[in-house]
């Protein structure tokens, strides 16, 4: 029954006590992204619905919300980029309440691995998903007359903050996932806030047409300081110029927002992960 | 030979719920404990306490001599576990699962990958090896599970309820390859709801009831505590059973049980072989006839009941 091959003990790898986090925060990343070919019906739903949202926007909308300086079309495509990775965050939401109520986690716990590896895997997947999901709207924007004019460097600057940015949601979702009951919960719970995020801000109407709360609201919303951002480095029409700071640094906003987001959640998401591992 | 597993008073509550009270044990390195009771004893909320996914309430608890609760990741280092739930990831292979798990445990990608192709050979599992976990049949999952707890070669394994579900058949393999591992030298703690599995594996077994222990002893010594042998005769006829018992009042030692459902008579004895002879002696010059007669040992049913006062499976939860 056996084979002769392994007789030897144990052989333990070496690595800085922190490497550690990364490495098996990658080895939980992989076992999410290893499904994505194998459930197709992942990707179709995940992609035909930002697909949908672009052709929408660009097709009902696009003569009737003037912008200044260009298309809308040109306009919308960094605000259907954002709200896009926005909602692919909830996958982490669901992704851990799911993890929660099954035996794999307490396979994890029995594990000498690093406590913080099972949410950093998710919402490092997020990542490769996110960029997965960004390519196709990237093609499908082009495909509508959407264009990169300031060269591909900043394109691609453009689409790391947005990714950082998402990582940073992310771990607001983990948090948020780590509270939920079962999958059909979090499945809403997980998109509520969501909405919110990315409507209340620039994303689909320039600033200027909010009544002035609301336009305090989404200019301090750091989705609206990403998009920005991203329509700058694109060389897309950014609409009128409104507000403070959020928006006329909206580059460095959007960092800090991010950095803070992480510095707030990321301890709380691990100790709420480490908390219900010892119920 | 020095102690694997230890616990002192161990209390854990759920609410109003007391899930342990009290519970104390001994496992000696390279033995295997029968974790026994019926549903809702306490069975998985102490394996998980010994494997350090809960932490008890009051009481102490050290695994290789470590503390559970000051160095929970030492002790990880050297545990198995496969849960009462079957703790793999249904979208990966089988082979993908045990080198995640490899992994997880630190162990350098190459031994992982030997020891992934060993435990797969040895669970019988090569086929299916590369086929996502969701086609996997229950028993496979399984063994499967199994094997992801053996990837480090853990000196100590934590099994709740190995073989629920598992065919006959499957049944035997897993006991074989439990008893290969404690010929290696492997302490085992193993929970159970199957007398039969206690009594072929264990070499000390606990019965506890209400998150305490209310027996502890090889199977033998259990036995012995119900009482001896037992005489068992099968009647051929409905109206012969109160004959029977009469008959069989000469050798009995105790008082007759009779079950018409099974047309059973069951009376306690002692004197070993030679009784059996001296019953059918005197069942046939009573002129009763028999479907069949046997002398048995209690079992760890008999044991049970006598200890809880219910049967091991059909109690009630939070009974
Ligand atoms: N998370 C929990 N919350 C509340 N009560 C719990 C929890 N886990 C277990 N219990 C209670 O603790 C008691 C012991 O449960 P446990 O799972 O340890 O029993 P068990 O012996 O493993 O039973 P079974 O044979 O059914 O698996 C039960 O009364 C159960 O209802
Ligand atoms: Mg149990």
């Amino acid at each position: 029954m056996t084979s002769p091959s392994v007789s030897a003990e144990p052989t333990r790898a070496r690595r800085p006590l922190w490497g550690w986090a990364f490495h098996d925060g990658w080895i939980v990343a992989l076992r999410d992204l290893r499904k994505l070919p194998r459930v197709p019906e992942i990707w179709f739903f995940a992609l035909i619905q930002p697909v949908i949202f672009v052709l929408l926007f660009a097709f009902v909308f696009g003569g009737a919300i003037p912008v200044e300086g260009g298309s809308y079309r040109e306009f919308l495509m960094a605000g259907i980029f954002a709200q896009t990775i926005g909602f692919n965050s909830a996958n982490t939401t669901v992704g851990l309440a799911d993890d929660l109520t099954k035996g794999i986690l307490d396979r994890f716990r029995s594990l000498p691995m690093s406590s913080s590896a099972v949410v950093l895997g998710r919402t490092t997947s997020d990542i490769v998903r996110g960029l997965i999901t960004l390519i196709v709207l990237i093609f499908t924007g082009l495909a509508v007359g959407w264009r990169i004019h300031n060269g591909l460097p900043k394109a691609v600057l453009a689409v790391a903050l947005l990714l950082f940015f998402g990582f940073a949601l992310s771990w607001i979702a983990a948090w948020i996932g780590l509270y939920m009951p079962n999958t059909e919960v979090a499945n809403t719970a997980g998109l509520i806030w969501l909405f919110p995020l990315t409507f209340l801000s620039n994303s689909f109407v320039p600033l200027d047409t909010y009544p002035a709360w609301l336009q305090t609201i989404a200019e301090w919303n750091p989705l609206s300081s990403v998009v920005l951002a991203m329509r700058q480095l694109f060389g897309n029409p950014v609409g009128p110029p409104v507000g403070g700071f959020p928006q006329t640094q909206p580059f460095a906003y959007s960092l800090l927002a991010c950095v803070v987001i992480l510095l707030v959640f990321v301890p709380l998401a691990v100790r709420k992960y480490r908390r219900s591992s010892a119920r | 030979m020095s102690t694997a597993i230890s616990a002192r008073g161990l209390v854990k509550r759920y609410g109003a719920v007391t899930a342990l009270d009290g519970l104390d044990l001994d496992v000696p390195e390279g033995t295997v404990l029968g974790l026994l009771g019926p549903n809702g004893a306490g069975k998985t909320t102490a394996v998980r306490i010994f494997a350090t996914l809960l932490t008890a309430d009051a009481g102490e608890v050290r695994v290789a001599d470590i503390d559970v609760r000051r160095e929970p990741n030492k002790v990880r280092r050297v545990i198995g576990l496969t849960g009462q739930y079957a703790g793999v990831d249904e979208n990966l292979t089988g082979r993908e699962n045990l080198e995640m798990v490899g992994g997880l445990y630190h162990l350098e990608r190459q031994w992982v990958r030997h020891r992934a192709s060993e435990l797969l050979e040895r669970f019988a599992l090569v086929e299916a090896a590369n086929r996502p976990l969701k086609t996997y049949s229950g028993g496979m999952r399984r063994r499967l599970d199994l094997a992801a707890s053996l990837v480090a070669k853990p000196a100590i394994l934590f099994l709740d309820e190995p073989t629920t579900g598992l065919d006959p058949r499957s049944r035997l393999d897993l006991w074989a390859v439990i008893e290969d591992l404690v010929a290696e030298g492997t302490t085992v703690l193993l929970t159970t709801q199957y007398l039969d599995e206690a009594d072929r594996l264990a070499d000390d077994i606990v019965v506890i009831d209400q998150g305490r222990a209310i027996a502890q002893g090889s199977s033998d010594e259990l036995k012995d505590r119900v009482g001896g042998d037992r005489v068992e005769v099968v009647a051929r006829s409905m109206d012969q059973l109160a004959d029977i018992e009469k008959a069989l009042a000469s050798i009995a030692r105790g008082s007759a049980v009779i079950d018409p459902d099974q047309r059973t008579v069951v009376v306690p004895v002692t004197g070993g072989t030679g009784t059996l002879l001296e019953a059918l002696r005197v069942l046939d010059s009573a002129g009763l006839h028999l479907d069949d007669i046997a002398l048995r040992r209690p079992t760890l049913d008999d044991v049970f009941l006598s200890l809880t006062g219910h049967a091991a499976q059909a109690s009630q939860e939070g009974s």
